[in-house]
């Protein structure tokens, strides 16, 4: 119960003040410019965006200066901020196959149309300190092909779908527009766009987890690789007043596609199944993580046992959101002063009747013992 | 308009100058767009998360009309882009403007052309290792 109190505002000016101090921290060190932020914590930026569900480098990284690199804070300032804008409609849906290529891997052929593209990547580092970057690092000066890659690079899932061998992925019957968890409350079991949605603005760490625990065995998954990409993909979108597609420019995305074990029925011959992550920014583990997930959420569509956490949709959908999440833990440090004198009150109260009753038992005792 | 979707705002003013009277049909306007994917690339379309996007309509002194809508916040960069758009029409292929667009995209290309060596230097070339003596 939450009971109207006043006073404390003096208190919240002071401690606005403070904060402001501590962020700033020692002031005879340089502040730090938004515009470093987004060129230097890229993927700091790229997590507050994935997880604050908005795209935009700069705001992301004024989020991150204001909340002294408090992902999570600076996500909930994208939320809060997202609510203040009009939404001008939805994009067409974006063609990940035309993206422009910075990394592409496949842990599932080493030879494969377009090759394996390394991209920049800490996978092949070794995780040693470069104490150089203790001053300032001075300029890279990366190599150069003579060739660009080839223009588009097939989608690994498309290669083996070619063969037949892969669960096709197309849209349903007329092509519907997909479910907003942002408008609409959602309800269970829940679709495979709302909770592709779900997990794209989820908490990177809570999916990680979840993704751990498949393949530990709580979900029974034993997945490849199929392909990870990054790069740049164009934003296009119809404006009413138009009425045809305009080019807002590109995004950075990555792309997970996990190639699974194998389903059947009577009338589909086995099939490789897919799980799928697409996210904002360059964000291989998140897009992983989710790929794994959309995979085991995919359990009960294939007729499989759901008995873990990363099968259950409604377990999932219901504790991604660190935003949510965050609110409903950090809530607890809020006045509860009327609940707590409540269960104080209650317990003196239990106490007293032990104790009355205790003393009863004590005078009816028989003194025969003696 | 994709191309000044991708051009900077200074950019932008450079290419257009001294900016034309019109009048501002819809002043520049933030506001998002919800960026949609297909599940697995090709499947059911799903919301993806939204981004910033800033649009404005001018209308010149001739009456022609211009658009603009491009990624992120900038309502000045969205007002010149819209005052070029409604230039480039009224002008003729081959003119000055459309010379400075085709220069703005040219070097557009150039960038991603370099962005994609840079990631075609990190392409794996394998090589078998004999095996046994």
């Amino acid at each position: 119960m939450y009971v109207a109190v006043k006073g404390g505002e003096a208190a919240i000016l002071a401690t606005h003040d403070l904060v402001a101090e501590a962020r700033r921290g020692d002031p005879a060190v340089p502040e730090i410019s938004v515009a470093q932020i987004r060129e230097q914590q890229a993927l700091a930026c790229a997590r507050v965006m994935n997880e604050g569900s908005l795209y935009d480098q700069d705001l992301a990284a004024l989020a991150l200066k204001q909340s002294q690199g408090d992902v999570i804070e600076a996500a909930f300032l994208m939320r809060a901020y997202r609510t203040t804008l009009p939404r001008f409609g939805s994009s067409e849906p974006l063609d990940t196959a035309a993206m422009a290529i910075r990394r592409r891997v496949s842990a599932t052929y080493k030879d494969l149309p377009g090759g394996q593209v390394l991209g920049p990547t800490y996978d092949y580092t070794h995780r040693l300190f470069d104490f150089a970057l203790m001053d300032e690092g001075g300029e890279a000066a990366p190599r150069k092909a003579p060739a660009p890659l080839d223009a588009t690079m097939p989608r690994v899932p498309d290669i083996l779908g070619a063969e037949g061998l892969m669960e096709a992925e197309e849209p349903p019957e007329g092509d519907p527009r997909p479910f907003d968890l942002t408008r609409d409350p959602v309800s269970f079991p829940a679709d495979r766009d709302v909770r592709l949605q779900s997990m794209a603005r989820g908490d990177e760490g809570f999916l990680l987890g979840l993704g751990y625990s498949v393949q530990r065995g709580f979900g029974g998954s034993h997945p490849f690789v199929g392909e990870v990409r990054v790069g740049e993909v164009a934003v296009e979108f119809v404006p009413e007043e138009l009425g045809f597609a305009v080019d807002l420019g590109e995004v950075t995305l990555t792309e997970c596609q996990m190639v699974n074990q194998f389903q059947g029925s009577k009338d589909v011959p086995p099939q490789f199944t897919r799980g799928y992550g697409l996210v904002f920014g360059h964000s291989e583990r998140k897009a992983m993580s989710m790929s794994l997930v959309d995979r085991a959420l995919k359990s009960r569509d294939f007729g499989e046992a759901t008995n873990y956490p990363a099968q259950q949709d409604e377990f999932v959908l219901y504790h991604a959101d660190n935003v949510e999440a965050a609110g409903f833990v950090e809530h607890l440090k809020l006045p509860h002063y009327v609940d707590f004198q409540g269960e104080l009150e209650l317990i003196r109260r239990i106490r007293r009747e032990r104790e009355e009753r205790l003393a009863r038992e004590q005078d009816t005792m028989p003194e025969a013992a003696e | 308009m994709a191309t000044l979707a991708r051009a900077s705002r200074s950019e932008i003013e450079t290419l257009l100058g001294v900016p034309p009277d019109h009048d501002l049909l819809k002043a520049p306007e933030t506001g998002t767009v919800m960026v949609e994917g297909r599940a697995g690339g090709a499947g059911r379309r799903f919301n993806l998360g939204e981004a910033t996007v800033t649009r404005c309509v001018v209308r010149l002194a001739n009456g022609r009309m211009g658009f603009s809508y491009a990624l992120g916040r900038d309502g000045r960069k969205a007002r010149l882009a819209a005052l070029l758009d409604a230039r480039l029409q009224d002008e003729a292929e081959g003119s000055g403007l459309h010379q400075g667009i085709a220069t703005l995209a040219a070097r557009q290309a150039a960038a991603r052309d370099l962005a994609s060596r840079k990631a075609a230097a990190t392409k794996v070339d394998f090589f078998t290792l004999v095996r046994g003596s």
